[in-house]
């Protein structure tokens, strides 16, 4: 096609061919952006290691899904909206970008495959991306600076806002937009003026209001505004890409690869080094993460990916009780660090222990693992692990709080966090009707099915009856079963999730010699701790079920039926148990058994499912003694009240626990109850 | 600084149902589970502590039979340099006197500026410091809840006296100090620390190996003999109050006000 204006890649000025700098820019912009690069994979490659090269489909997967997909983005919906138009605009635009650089040094450059049709196609669709990205800059830039949402608020202890970073970016971004768009529209408006047919120009895109306002400029102008956009874009675009490894916007760059490896497997922990097994351990010469290399390349590549969002922070219980926690800040603090121990220029700094400089104990004692924050990142962030690994790194230098040194000591001598004796572990069985009888492994009797009781159901005078109602609801149901009584111990759950590993795997061993010995072919717990760890920890044992799986099996096949709800004055709603929901996946079998009893009536509370807000965490966490403004669990039961509930059913002795007392902190005896799924079918069972 | 504490292995008391023998003579041990008495922890600590800021070793020190090495490795996980068990048929049924008399031995066949004990024990009397410190010679400082080196000839400890008062006062090294619970934060000792010293060799010393006569210590040098072991009966003068929180409230307001707790 004839062109009016003279092409950057032919322009001279004071008889300087500008090829020159069309040369020069893609050259030092790259080089300087593979240097950054490599600077920044150096503490990556000091790392831990860690196995991301395992589940590959499930791992493309979830880049199509996460990442292309974007689908966790709109959990927040305008800030998601902006981010998907702002992501696809530059998905779409990329191929533009890279092809304006080439444009620089042969004019007539189009990549093989957009000469013709599909071209045109292209064309089309990159000036309306080009323009839905600078309006979405727009949306985002008041966003930022107007509306201010909470949660990208940075708290005095965590240093300066962000807002000038991002603004800062925006305009960037819209620079690139509106400069590629006038360097094609400046070429358009001077055909026209000479009266040439150019191409189709895509209606209110950027290039078609440049058009408009370029009707009138004159020629040599146009030739101006044509070479001085492309060079602002080219440069743009160079600094641009060396910026983004200098902050929040890594993400752009990182989180492709970050979705990639995140983690595949619900509900367990990282081996304490990826590569060495259990019975290998004790040959380590440290546990955990003392400094910042302990951390897996995984984690630092985390630190790189957050992209401040700030999602985790406003999903997370412990910062909405003031706890000193914000899984945000955990990944800002790391990659500062990150930065300045390892800067783009001069020596790499030694590493100092992270406990005591960027990071507390009380922060890192003050997670329950609830998993609020790794289920809403859309990028695939870890924490749990991390603060496991932290914790070990902790217990291995004897910085335990005073607080969880008793019950870790007396899960080491009694396996149970009370220190209650061994013999008393059955005792809640004493008070059973007399038409149902619970077989005793350890007295040498035999059963299909192991009842996996657990430590807080076994000892606690108010949770026993949790233990009573499941063992009701198990004999009416036919289930031939049996407990390993003074054999059980603890589950571990926690005891791993507190850094204390090899108590863990001392425990784990136990529990798995005693369970295979029983000869049951299955396991039911109603604990969701005990159950996730004895799915997700251990190894080698019997299929394990939650009792709220077992329940509405036995609903569907009629070998349990529910009698109505009597009391119609009661609205129920279900409280999601961390252990059951986000780290396993069981929300429907407990909704489906509670609406399998006529005439319930239950309502849901907004945070609910995967976004379910933890009750104050189970295990250990019932002995930690954290600072915080008040309880997760009062907060949950304003929750079921403001939903319009007065009782709330959860499926988890821990969190009976925390609602139970939130209950009474709360003041709201008589006006809100809690009970748990087994009690409350074996209330409605019809025997 | 060369510390020696001196520890105890005793019957956990949180959640053991101590009952007594029917001979009168001892406590039923079978379903017990035992740990380092909590004021020796301490004292361990603290000895740790002062080593890491000064220098020196720290040794742990007991009396006992086989299964109390297991105190000594817990306390060298913690950070204890070097254990030493004191084991001997003739040291069976010591009373106070006997086991300060051991200990004086060991402390003997040593070098060390700084003892350590605890306060008292969960089964014991509260009465081996001070006697060691009296068969040394050496200066005594009980219920110490705070320990400053001055130099390597002197120390300024805190004692906690009754009111929650605090006393301050300097003593000549070498000494004997009582330690008292809370003047630290005993740092955590893992399965994976106690591992880690589990081949540690731990010297065991009988009382040839003290130069001790074993006529001094033991059952034949007690002169405080154990006669009985019982469960004192429930006396009357206890009242539970019941009804609501509000009822119970009234009711032990007025009480007071009645035996003139309240005015």
């Amino acid at each position: 096609m004839e062109t009016v204006l003279i092409a950057p890649a032919n322009y001279s000025v004071l008889g300087i061919p500008l090829i020159l700098f069309s040369l020069l820019i893609p050259i030092a912009g790259t080089a300087l952006f593979t240097y950054i690069i490599a600077k920044r994979l150096a503490p990556l490659v000091k790392a831990a290691p860690d196995n991301r090269l395992n589940n590959i489909p499930q791992r493309i997967l979830q880049v199509a899904k996460l990442w292309l997909a974007q689908w966790r983005q709109p959990r927040y919906r305008t800030a998601g909206i902006i981010h998907i138009v702002i992501f696809f605009g530059f998905l779409t635009l990329s191929i533009r970008s890279c092809s304006l650089v080439i444009i620089g040094l042969s004019e007539d450059f189009v990549f093989p495959g957009l000469g013709g049709t599909l071209g045109n196609i292209y064309n089309f669709l990159k000036d309306y991306a080009a323009t839905a990205v600078l309006v979405a800059c727009a949306f985002a830039a008041y966003r930022r600076a107007i509306v201010k949402p909470a949660r990208y608020a940075v708290p005095k202890k965590y240093g300066h806002e962000h807002t000038a970073e991002a603004l800062f970016v925006l305009g960037l971004i819209s620079t690139l937009m509106l400069s590629e768009s006038a360097f094609e529209a400046a070429q358009l408006a001077a055909q026209s003026q000479k009266g040439i047919a150019g191409d189709f120009v895509a209606p209110l895109t950027l290039v078609w209001f440049w058009k408009l306002i370029f009707s009138n400029t004159p020629i040599e102008n146009l030739q101006a505004i044509h070479i001085l956009s492309y060079y602002i874009h080219d440069l743009t675009f160079f600094f641009f890409l060396c910026f983004l490894p200098m902050g929040k916007h890594f993400h752009v760059i990182t989180s492709i690869f970050n979705v990639f490896f995140m983690r595949v497997k619900k509900g367990n922990i990282k081996p304490v080094r990826h590569g060495v097994p259990d019975d290998k351990l004790d040959e380590l010469e440290s546990f955990g993460v003392k400094k910042m290399e302990d951390f897996t390349w995984k984690h630092l590549l985390d630190f790189y990916t957050c992209a401040d969002c700030g999602r985790c922070s406003d999903q997370c219980p412990a910062n909405a009780v003031g706890r000193p926690l914000s899984p945000r800040f955990i990944s800002i603090k790391g990659r500062d660090k990150i930065f300045k121990n390892y800067p783009l220029r001069g020596d790499f700094l030694p590493s100092e222990p992270l406990i005591g400089d960027i990071y507390e104990e009380d922060e890192i004692w003050s997670c329950t693992t609830c998993g609020a924050c790794e289920q809403e990142c859309p990028i695939g962030i870890e924490y749990i692990d991390k603060m496991v690994d932290l914790r070990r790194g902790m217990v291995d230098d004897g910085n335990v709080p005073q607080s969880l040194q008793k019950p870790l000591s007396a899960l080491e001598k009694r396996g149970n966090p009370w220190g209650k004796m061994e013999k008393k572990r059955a005792e809640w069985t004493n008070d059973l009707p007399e038409n149902v009888t619970v077989k005793m492994f350890d007295a040498g009797d035999t059963a299909e099915t192991l009842y996996f009781v657990d430590s807080i159901t076994s000892f606690d005078d108010r949770m026993q009856n949790i233990g009573r109602a499941t063992a009701n609801v198990l004999a009416a149901a036919g289930v031939d079963f049996g407990i390993l009584g003074k054999d059980e111990k603890d589950s571990g759950n926690e005891v791993r999730r507190f850094g204390e590993e090899m108590l863990f795997q001392d425990i784990k061993a136990h529990n798995t010699e005693v369970i295979l010995a029983s000869g049951a072919t299955r396991i039911i717990t109603a604990d969701p701790h005990a159950f996730n760890a004895l799915k997700n920890e251990y190894e080698g044992l019997p299929p394990v079920e939650h009792i709220s799986q077992v329940i509405l099996k036995k609903i569907r096949s009629g070998a349990i039926r529910l009698k109505p709800i009597e009391d119609d004055s009661r609205i129920y709603t279900y409280h999601d148990p961390c252990y059951l929901g986000r780290h396993n996946d069981l929300y429907e079998e407990p909704r489906e058994v509670l609406d399998a009893i006529p005439g319930i009536r239950r309502v849901e509370m907004t945070k609910s499912r995967d976004r379910s807000f933890c009750c104050g965490g189970g295990g250990l966490m019932l002995f930690y003694e954290p600072e915080e403004e008040q309880r997760m669990g009062v907060l949950r039961v304003e929750m079921a009240k403001a939903a319009g509930a007065n009782v709330i059913v959860t499926a988890c002795p821990f969190c009976l626990v925390n609602m139970e007392d939130a209950i009474k902190v709360a003041g709201m005896e008589g006006k809100m109850e809690a009970i748990e799924l087994a009690e409350l079918v074996d209330r409605q069972i019809i025997r | 600084m060369e510390i020696l504490v001196c520890v105890k292995r005793v019957p956990d008391t949180a959640e053991n149902e101590i009952t007594v023998r029917k001979d009168g003579k001892d406590i039923v041990r079978d379903d017990l589970v035992y740990s380092v008495n909590e004021w020796d922890n301490y004292a361990v600590e603290e000895a740790i502590q002062i080593v890491e800021d000064k220098g020196g070793s720290v040794t742990v020190v007991t009396v006992g039979d086989g299964d109390s090495e297991e105190v000594l490795r817990r306390e060298m996980a913690m950070g204890a340099d070097n254990g030493i068990l004191l084991k001997d048929d003739a040291f069976v049924g010591s009373d106070g006197k006997g086991i300060a008399t051991v200990l004086k031995g060991v402390v003997q066949k040593g070098k060390y500026d700084l003892i350590l004990c605890g306060a008292q024990a969960d089964d014991g009397a509260g009465q081996v410091g001070g006697m060691l410190a009296a068969l040394l010679d050496v200066p005594y400082a009980s219920l110490v809840n705070s320990v400053k080196v001055i130099d390597d000839k002197k120390l300024k400890v805190g004692r906690e006296i009754e009111g929650g008062n605090q006393e301050m006062n300097e003593i000549t090294l070498p000494c004997v100090l009582s330690i008292q619970t809370g003047i630290n934060e005993p740092r955590y000792v893992g399965i994976r620390g106690i591992r880690k010293v589990a081949s540690v060799e731990i010297p065991v010393l009988g009382a040839s190996d003290l130069g001790l006569d074993a006529g001094a210590v033991g059952k034949a040098g007690a002169k405080v003999k154990l006669v009985d072991y019982f469960v004192p009966e429930l006396g009357a003068g206890a009242e539970m109050l019941e009804g609501s929180t509000e009822e119970i409230t009234e009711k032990l307001i007025e009480l007071l006000k009645a035996k003139g707790g309240l005015k």
